[in-house]
């Protein structure tokens, strides 16, 4: 098993911009079940994909592939068209907020929201709006979703990773990558790797992922990468003491970041005392998760977490 | 984005937020006309001289050129000996406070220069509050903070006397509803028409804080006068940079000469950099890595002199850019690249490397630790450029070397 996405999962793609196309290409590449898109402007057209396939992905296809996608209007149409059942959004900042919006309100399981940059407002209304739906928001301003030799759902590179046994749950992307080549590398691999995103109003967070990680049997360990900003991993910290019995690893990023500045992510900073990497790598580790002094150290890390 | 205390005031006065009068000064003479009309228009005697800017605590801060002034300044003069009297005060106090450097709890040792004053009418205070509407992570939602304790440092109250705190939700789709601003002022024992003035004033913020995008807005006090207004005494606000472009008219208030103007020089060329004090400078993809770095850097027994996020999709320009910001700052003594090439190939990075360094002229040591998409290919492009760059195999090897190299400069 794995968490979120799977072979059965059928994609849309919000946004087919430069960067939408760009991933999309990518994703069937890797033999994501790509099913539509979503783009007003161009709606009733299709968009004609080809290249060389990407083998670190779904196996057993051929060198090369082609597809073509068929473009729609409305999130409500590819969904009665096509049968998707998650969504990708590439949508620019400011219509982005209203692109989740569109998907929750057709049913769609399954939102996973790349675009960086989103007003917190508009975050603070969209996820008000999901707020009783079915829906699950990961993101925004994150890599994405990934199964190894399933699916792939957003910007990560397919061929660092490798299907195997930890899971993994992130607000960094570059931080993703890292610990996942060395679980890759170690040869652990990776049941799922979600990257929750960096932004302060986000759709899932560390404990509705570690959750889930509980509940998969295929998942043994987890490396969960938090940063300085909010209380989030505080609480998934709180969540691993008294539910989780699953070995975790962890690395947050940020120690030497000075209070009051922005590092990057809008999430990431810490004000007024709070946020702090001290507090969290504390809280961590008196959960007894394995906190690693470097990211350099994430794979050994998750090692010594799995005794 | 921050802006100063005067356009906080005038935004919010534009929303029927009640503030006190108050001129802008850019020059002594104009601090000194000030004086006058708010004095006729608000009938109080007293005036307040404030030092306008990003940063706070300056009511205890001290100039630098005068450790006896500071910079917020009341002036009562004008209580016994008129107007005349109130203007030369300010007359001499505005002489040292502009272009004079403040040192504030906030501002570090070096200061900030001080290019603005906001001569302010006097108020007849008769209690001190706190109120702020800010960004709850946990709830996903803007909340109300209030409490009986203005004046004074939140963080200091929610450290010695958490229950003076009040919080309110605000419901994106309701608002701040009435019996929420009712409870925070039953909460804050406000009767009376104090109470009704608290209940509008809180209503008025809670929507500005929506409709104008704001992060935070925090008014420490926000005071009862003796004749139960309810009025702002401070302001601090500052805005959502991903909102600013539906909000031109506040984006024309950046004062960019409050940011450092290497940060604003890599803002202007999409790239995340903050200074610090150290010696190693760092150039990352990633903010997550970015950070990870400079802990790496710190970990190892070195001293990271910046953050600095190039992005998932940098250019040779961009790349170059970055080198130009990282050698400009005099303490640098080494550069450490650290790239996980994902969508971002390795050998783009290496071409820019190569490219900027040429351009630039590199007079320190560089260590350059590529992994990723193409690294073959990227090592190969460095290794052929005959630049003097030393590799490393990971993170912490990275920090290790680039320590190793700079330590005896």
């Amino acid at each position: 098993m794995s968490i979120l996405i799977d072979l059965n999962t059928k994609v849309l793609v919000q946004g087919l911009g430069k960067t939408g196309q760009f991933h999309t290409d990518k994703a069937i590449a890797y033999g994501t079940r790509m099913v539509g898109a979503v783009h007003p402007s161009r709606a009733g057209t299709e968009f004609h994909f080809e290249g060389e396939t990407d083998h670190s992905g779904v196996p057993g296809r051929e060198d090369t592939y082609t597809a073509d996608l068929p473009i729609y209007a409305t999130v409500s149409e590819a969904v009665a068209d096509t049968g998707a059942n998650a969504t990708v959004v590439y949508v620019p900042p400011p219509f982005a907020a209203d692109a989740i919006m569109e998907a929750a309100a057709a049913g769609i399981g399954l939102v996973v929201a790349i675009t960086e940059g989103i007003p917190v407002a508009d975050m603070i209304k969209a996820k008000r709006y999901l707020q009783g739906s079915g829906t699950r928001l990961v993101g925004p301003n994150c890599p994405g979703v990934i199964t190894p030799g399933e699916c792939k759902i957003g910007i990560m590179p397919g061929y660092i990773h490798q299907r195997g046994r930890i899971g993994i749950v992130s607000r960094s992307g570059t931080l993703t990558y890292e610990a996942v080549h060395q679980v890759t590398q170690l040869e652990l691999g990776q049941t799922t790797a979600v990257g929750i995103g960096g932004d302060p109003v986000n759709g899932t967070d560390f404990v509705d992922v570690l959750e889930l990680f509980q509940a998969d049997d295929e998942t043994e360990g987890v490396v969960m990468i938090g940063e300085i900003g909010g209380t989030a991993e505080e609480e998934a910290a709180e969540y691993v003491k008294s539910e989780m019995t699953k070995p975790v690893a962890g690395f947050i990023a940020g120690t030497t970041a000075p209070p009051g500045k922005r590092m990057g992510h809008a999430g990431a900073i810490v004000s007024g005392g709070k946020g702090t990497a001290r507090a969290k790598i504390e809280a961590m580790t008196v959960a007894g998760i394995v906190v690693a002094e470097t990211p350099s150290d994430l794979g050994e890390a998750m090692v010594r977490a799995l005794g | 984005m921050k802006i100063h205390e005067h356009q906080a005031k005038l935004l919010m006065a534009a929303r029927g937020i009640p503030v006190p009068r108050g001129r802008v000064a850019r020059t002594v003479d104009e601090a000194v006309a000030a004086v006058r009309p708010l004095i006729e228009e608000s009938g109080n005697p007293v005036v307040v001289l404030k030092t306008q800017i990003h940063a706070g605590g300056r009511g205890k801060g001290a100039f630098k050129e005068h450790p006896d002034v500071c910079g917020v300044n009341v002036i009562t003069d004008g209580i016994t000996g008129g107007p005349g009297a109130a203007e030369e005060a300010v007359r001499e106090l505005a002489k040292r406070m502009l272009g004079s450097t403040l040192v504030t709890i906030q501002t570090g040792e070096e200061g900030k220069k001080v290019s603005r004053l906001y001569v302010e009418q006097g108020i007849d205070i008769a209690r001190e509050l706190y109120l702020a509407v800010l960004l709850d992570r946990s709830a996903s939602r803007n909340i109300v903070m209030a409490s009986s304790e203005g004046g004074v440092e939140i963080e200091k109250v929610a450290e010695e006397s958490p229950e003076k705190i009040l919080r309110s939700e605000i419901d994106p789709a309701i608002g701040l509803a009435g019996f929420q601003a009712n409870e925070l002022s039953h909460g804050l024992g406000m009767e009376g028409e104090p109470a009704k003035n608290f209940v509008r004033f809180v209503m008025a913020l809670a929507d500005a804080a929506t409709e104008l995008d704001t992060d935070l807005i925090e008014i420490n006090p926000l005071v009862v006068t003796t004749e139960g207004q309810v009025i702002a005494l401070d302001a601090k606000v500052a805005f959502d940079d991903n909102a600013l472009y539906r909000h031109p008219d506040i984006a024309d208030m950046r004062d960019e000469t409050e940011e450092d103007p290497a940060e604003v020089a890599a803002k202007n060329s999409g790239l995340n950099y903050i200074k610090l004090d150290g010696t190693i400078g760092c150039l990352v993809n990633g903010a997550g890595l970015a950070m990870a770095t400079m802990d790496t850097i710190k970990h190892v027994g070195g001293e990271p002199a910046n953050f600095l996020d190039v992005g998932g999709g940098a250019t040779a320009d961009q790349v170059t850019t970055a080198f130009h910001i990282i050698t400009r700052d005099p303490n640098v003594k080494g550069i450490f690249v650290n790239i996980f090439g994902g969508i971002m190939r390795c050998d783009v990075i290496a071409t820019g490397i190569v490219e900027a360094v040429k351009r630039v002229g590199l007079e320190v040591p560089l260590v350059v630790r590529l992994e990723g998409t193409n690294v073959d290919l990227g090592r190969q492009i460095i290794e052929d450029s005959g630049l003097e760059v030393t590799n490393a195999d990971s993170l912490r090897d990275g920090a290790e070397k680039i320590l190793q190299l700079t330590e005896h400069l």
